[in-house]
């Protein structure tokens, strides 16, 4: 069984089926950018794209998730390093602080501004409702997704 | 050369947070690491008799399980005083007490293997109200103590019997206060290994390293120097990464020590909640005498904050809530007794506010309250007894060192809010409507940094590298709210270079004197200062470059480029930098900032307790369903003096964070025990603010340049959520028509609904 990740193709033995995908990209991946907060699928901290759809990676299983395609944060960045249009709103905006929610807050964006070009910030406001941050009041976070809106358009 | 502009939103770790490649602790592995899991106490008070692994050492991957025996050094360790088991070697005291620790070749196989640690208990009874534990004839948590009050405070201010018969009203009201979590995003996490030059080293998120450091040598019975703890990106703390991260890293660092190989302890988000401290959960009776011409002539109040079963920093936290009993309020005569008392329950300790936000959640409705039966306007009785330049605390100090802008807080709040305009609409439980609207407002003064509670000095190390880069560092921690940025903010502009000339160092307590913990919102005004002190002496060392090599003297520093006494430019900076390596001049400082003196007596609660204040206000308009009791928050607003603005979108982050976490104790946020046991275990019966539970808010900044601040910056990180709540609590009262004594308010809301309906 097979799971594309970032658009790398990965095998994993069918002894792991049961294995949650956050565990599995952080593990046998190393790809330590998708983050487990709460372990039981309510504070968005592991949101990774599966099939371009927001996921919470912690509930997923890899049997659930194989023979489909999964966009972690280190598959947002360029490959020259260039950040993406939403990362680079996150870091002006000031939208980050202790970092921790970040990178399931960039994927949810991501995911949100694919589906509505064009949102209202009462919709950017309602698109991160599944990820917690405990820093920052939520405000630079919606300003950096109306910021990206506009770059990307 | 001069393009030291702050960009917006900058900040030196925003790079690699954003795209993933940040490493927290838990992202780090390292070859033959094992993994350790704590084996809780079931109940809350009993005797430990006996720990049976051989079961669970049968279990697949099990490589040991280590007891309070096997420790080599202290059992028992603490911030002040010494009561906290690392693992518990007799008496159980919380059910956050760790008995054992599991070490396995895998987490999933030592979690599995928790079950098969026996345990041998005797019950005891437990205490789980500090009234009761208070009582003379309660059995004492800690013999050793003497008594289960942890700690005692007062304040003993004019006379209060004069007062009560000054006083044309007398009103009394009790109040109580919830407790909260902390519910960082992070979990704690520590990674230890016993590095060959024989030195423990510890990998951990933590906010206070120095204090994880004194944990870890205590638990091992080293010397300081033999252990170096390094921390990484640290996912949130707000207070709450001290005493439990500690002993987290000290239980790993223990495991790694026994077995020679490096240990990682990662938390779930349910032992997190379960064992570590919570904010200290308050009962506090108040009365307050004033005149008919709402002048106030008294205040006594008692309050009763529940510590739990361990210290922690409760005489601190107490303290806090001791010197600002009476808000910021002039008060004649005050009489005021607070007590710290030991329980059964999960402890209390740190936790943003520190303190300040249970009697702000009072004081601010008392004096509505006042104003009411007084029938004058409750703006105007605060204007009347609020404190001005020059004024004397109730503690005897006078604000004379610094502008005293709590007027200037609180008439920006008011205009930007339109709150006269606005206080009309009120609906005060109007029984035609099936919304109530309701506006209301707090205002503080809060005494910055540690006060008289602690030694408080911080360091900065400039080191200007021979290319003109420069390696900083400061005794401050970078707990996320973006303390390296605003030091490098600070030392660019002091020397008037640009920050990408910048790099600060990874730290450790290896490289820097312990400058206290990063705590109190003194890591922008202590380590600022410092950075300013360290910069002064660059700047010479970078004058006596240039006077070397160009045979000058009396050389000034100015903005990145040297001159001499008649004004004449002779080099810029990076000349001045080849001078000095040329002319063996290191251009190298060390800097220290030591706070100012305060002091204290304990026996009057008099004393100059802070060296300097900050004022704010905030204000909030609000909606509650009169069918649901839903409330619906509409407008938030906050105005803070914070001396200077470093960083202004990590200033913002700050406002509209501690609005967020203010909102959320206002409303929702409780950990209700069962038999001295959380209640709560996760984010799904946690309720933290997500992003649709907030309106819009609005920042007002505040600068007036503080004297006693080399870098004229204060703080900000605690002042924004000491004030939600109150305003909150007001908001509901005109909305309503009811006044709520106790936190959280929401369900208060919703049964005060469900009653009028019945």
């Amino acid at each position: 069984m097979t799971i594309t990740v970032n658009g790398k193709e990965h095998a994993f033995p069918v002894e792991l089926a049961e294995k949650n995908l956050a565990t599995w990209l952080r593990e046998d991946l190393l790809l330590t950018g998708t983050k487990i907060g709460c372990d039981i699928g309510v504070c968005g901290s592991c949101t990774v794209l599966i099939n371009d759809v927001p996921s919470r990676s912690c509930k997923v299983k890899l049997k659930e998730a194989a023979g489909k395609s999964v966009l972690t944060i280190e598959g947002v960045t360029a490959k020259d390093g260039t950040l993406h249009p939403i990362q680079q709103a996150f870091v002006d905006c000031g939208a980050i602080q202790c970092g921790f929610c970040t990178p399931g807050m960039v994927l949810s964006t991501y995911a949100f501004l694919k589906a509505n070009p064009h949102p209202t910030r009462e919709q950017a406001r309602t698109a991160i409702k599944g990820n917690i941050c405990r820093c920052t009041g939520y405000q630079q976070i919606i300003d950096a997704i109306l910021a990206a809106a506009e770059i990307m358009r | 050369m001069n393009n030291t502009k702050n960009k917006p939103g900058w900040r030196n770790d925003a790079y690699a947070k954003v795209t993933g490649i940040a490493k927290y602790t838990d992202d780090y592995t390292m070859p033959q690491m094992l993994h350790a899991v704590p084996v809780y106490a079931p109940v809350a008070s009993a005797m430990l008799t006996a720990i049976d692994s051989t079961q669970a050492m049968l279990q697949a991957g099990i490589v040991a399980v280590f007891t309070a025996k096997d420790i080599p050094g202290n059992i028992k360790f603490g911030q002040i005083i010494k009561d906290y088991p690392t693992l518990v070697s007799d008496r159980i005291k919380s059910t956050g007490d760790v008995l054992a620790l599991i070490v396995a070749n895998t987490r999933d196989n030592a979690i599995a293997a928790i079950p098969f640690v026996k345990l041998e208990l005797e019950e005891l009874p437990a205490i789980y109200d500090p009234e009761i534990a208070m009582l003379p004839e309660s059995p004492l948590l800690h013999p050793e103590h003497g008594s289960n009050v942890c700690n005692y405070h007062c304040v003993r201010t004019g006379d209060i019997q004069s007062g009560e018969q000054d006083s044309d009203l007398i009103i009394e009201h009790d109040f109580s206060t919830s407790r909260v979590e902390h519910a960082y995003l992070e979990p704690e996490s520590a990674l230890c290994h016993l590095r060959p030059d024989g030195v423990m080293e510890v990998l951990g998120s933590m906010q206070h390293p120095f204090s994880t450091r004194r944990f870890v040598a205590s638990t091992l019975g080293c010397k300081l120097s033999d252990v170096e703890v390094k921390t990484v990106p640290m996912g949130g703390g707000f207070g709450g990464k001290d005493d439990t991260p500690a002993l987290v890293c000290a239980r790993a660092a223990l495991c790694a020590y026994l077995l020679k190989k490096p240990v990682k302890i990662t938390y779930t988000r349910e032992w997190s909640m379960r064992e570590s401290y919570k904010r200290h959960p308050y009962t506090l009776q108040y009365r307050m005498g004033l005149k008919n011409s709402g002048k106030i002539q008294f205040v006594r109040v008692r309050m009763v904050a529940d510590g739990g079963a361990y210290c922690s920093v409760t005489p601190w936290v107490t303290w806090r809530s001791t010197v600002q009993c009476c808000g910021c309020y002039e008060v004649p005569n005050v009489h005021c007794d607070v007590y710290g008392v030991y329980t059964n329950n999960v402890f209390s300790g740190a936790f943003r506010g520190f303190g300040s936000p249970q009697v702000n959640f009072c004081i601010e409705q008392l004096i509505e309250i006042a104003a009411e039966k007084l029938n004058l306007d409750a703006t105007e009785l605060r204007r009347l007894n609020m404190v001005h330049q020059d004024s004397v605390t109730i503690t005897g100090q006078k604000l004379s060192t610094h502008t005293v802008s709590l007027k200037q807080a609180m008439d920006s709040i008011l205009e930007a809010s339109a709150y006269e305009a606005k206080l009309p609409k009120c609906s005060f439980g109007n029984p035609t409507q099936d919304e109530w609207y309701g506006i209301g407002y707090a205002i503080s003064y809060r005494g910055m940094s540690l006060g008289a509670e602690g030694t408080d000095f911080n360091s900065a190390i400039i080191n200007i590298q021979p290319d003109g880069s420069v390696l900083l560092e400061t005794g401050i921690h970078e707990n996320g709210q973006g303390s390296e940025s605003a030091m490098i903010l600070i030392a660019a502009e002091e020397l008037g270079i640009p920050q990408d000339l910048f790099r600060y160092r990874f730290p450790s307590t290896s490289n820097i004197p312990d400058g206290g913990t990063t705590v109190a919102s003194r890591g922008t005004l202590l380590g600022g200062g410092a950075t300013v002190k360290a910069a002064e002496i660059v700047k010479q060392r970078l004058c006596e470059g240039v006077e070397a090599g160009l045979g000058q003297t009396n050389c000034h520093y100015e903005q990145g480029k040297i001159y001499n006494a008649d004004g004449e430019e002779l080099a810029d900076y990076f000349e001045a930098v080849n001078f000095c390596y040329a002319k063996q001049i290191y251009p190298y400082g060390f800097g220290v900032f030591k706070a100012p003196r305060v002091s204290w007596d304990e026996h009057t609660g008099h004393g100059d307790a802070y060296f300097t204040w900050v004022y704010g206000c905030q204000a909030v308009e609000l909606k509650v369903n009169a069918k649901t009791g839903q409330i619906t928050l509409l407008n938030m607003l906050a105005a803070h003096d914070m001396g200077k603005i470093i960083n202004p979108a990590m200033l913002a982050g700050q406002y509209f964070g501690g609005m967020t976490m203010g909102a959320g104790y206002g409303l929702y946020e409780n950990v209700p025990l069962e038999s001295g046991n959380p209640k709560v275990s996760n984010y799904h019966n946690y309720r933290v603010l997500r992003s649709t539970d907030l309106p819009e808010m609005t920042p007002i900044y505040i600068e007036n340049r503080d004297p006693m601040s080399p870098s004229g910056a204060k703080g900000i990180g605690e002042p924004t959520l000491e004030l939600m709540a109150p305003a909150i609590a007001n908001a509901l009262y005109r909305a309503t028509g009811k006044r709520f004594s106790s936190l959280p308010l929401a369900p208060q809301v919703q049964d005060f609904v469900k009653g009028k309906q019945q």
